[in-house]
């Protein structure tokens, strides 16, 4: 079952990234996200983890991004939800 | 929708030309629009304009001015401080004669006190340069130098600081970081969820809908109108 950090997860992509209605349910844990989504740069980076801060209810240190945290849609929902399991 | 320019006052004193898009048709509902910041300010600029197409459509007269040291204005950002762009929309809501303000997100900081208000999704400065910092630390450290925030905005404080392109006074800073929307007489706030859909400021990339400029416009031309 999905999970409610899941569904917003997904639904913050979709906002940030101006996707097509249904494509982020289309990914899965194996879908690439830093180098596969060529609207991500260094500046939409930002916008998401912001984004994820707010709607999330977590607090993001800058030192605990890097590449493999947006490596895959996958990788990113693991660090989220442990995230809001210790907030 | 015609391109004016308009005086408006230098941070030392004197004064310069702005420029600023316009619906003027001589009626009786003004409205000033303070847009939004930085690169939201450009995420925005296309929907901003496609509400003020509608309000022009509704019987209501609109000004988009521009704030000194962004967009097409000729004056250096780094002297700017969040109280001169906060005269600057002053003189320009006398100056058009307008008759109610409009502050988009981080706009909302900047709208003039005396007028009926509208925020939309107001943003407040610390938020709006927390995502600015971390989008530069995050290229600092794709170029492998390493930055923190705290080093950053001590640094912006005496010196002034670059961020996201925007060459920011150690004024500005100091101003901004505690900047929150400002109160009008009447004032009312129009959220994300009233306008419906995702804001369009949060896009990667600049994007527009028909949808919530028919919505913001609609809520605006009612507003002013009552």
């Amino acid at each position: 079952m999905q999970s409610d950090t899941d569904l917003l997860l997904r639904q913050i992509l979709t906002d940030v990234l101006g996707l097509k209605v249904g494509q982020a349910e289309g990914f899965t844990s194996d879908t690439g996200l830093f180098g596969h989504l060529p609207e991500l740069d260094s500046m939409a980076v930002a916008g998401l983890l912001t984004e994820m801060e707010d709607r999330l209810g977590i607090i993001i240190e800058d030192d605990e991004i890097d590449g493999e945290l947006l490596e895959s849609y996958g990788s990113l929902l693991a660090f989220a939800e442990a995230k809001r399991a210790a907030s | 929708m015609t391109p004016l320019s308009w005086p408006c006052p230098l941070p030392g004193g004197g004064s310069t030309q702005e420029y600023a898009l316009a619906f003027d048709r001589g009626r009786r509902c003004r409205l000033l629009i303070v847009p939004a910041l930085f690169d939201e300010a450009n995420r925005m600029r296309r929907f901003t304009v496609e509400v003020m197409r509608r309000l022009d459509a509704a019987g209501v007269d609109c000004f988009l001015p521009d704030l000194p040291g962004s967009n097409e204005s000729l004056q250096s950002l780094e002297m700017q401080t969040p109280k001169s762009w906060i005269a600057a929309m002053e003189d320009a809501a006398t100056h058009f004669g307008a008759t109610h303000a409009l502050g988009i997100r981080g706009g909302a900081m900047l709208t003039p006190g005396s007028l009926p208000t509208w925020h939309y999704a107001p943003a407040n400065g610390a938020s709006i340069l927390r995502q600015m910092m971390r989008s530069r630390i995050l290229a600092s450290r794709e170029a492998g130098i390493t930055e923190t925030r705290e080093s950053l905005l001590e640094t912006g404080l005496r010196d002034g600081l670059t961020l996201s392109g925007h060459r920011l006074g150690a004024e500005f800073l100091r101003q901004f970081q505690t900047l929150t929307p400002l109160a009008a007489p009447i004032l009312h706030e129009i959220t994300q969820g009233t306008v419906g859909g995702s804001g369009l400021w949060l896009r990667a990339e600049p994007d527009e809908s028909r949808e919530q400029a028919d919505a913001l416009a609609a809520i605006l031309a009612i507003g002013v109108k009552a």
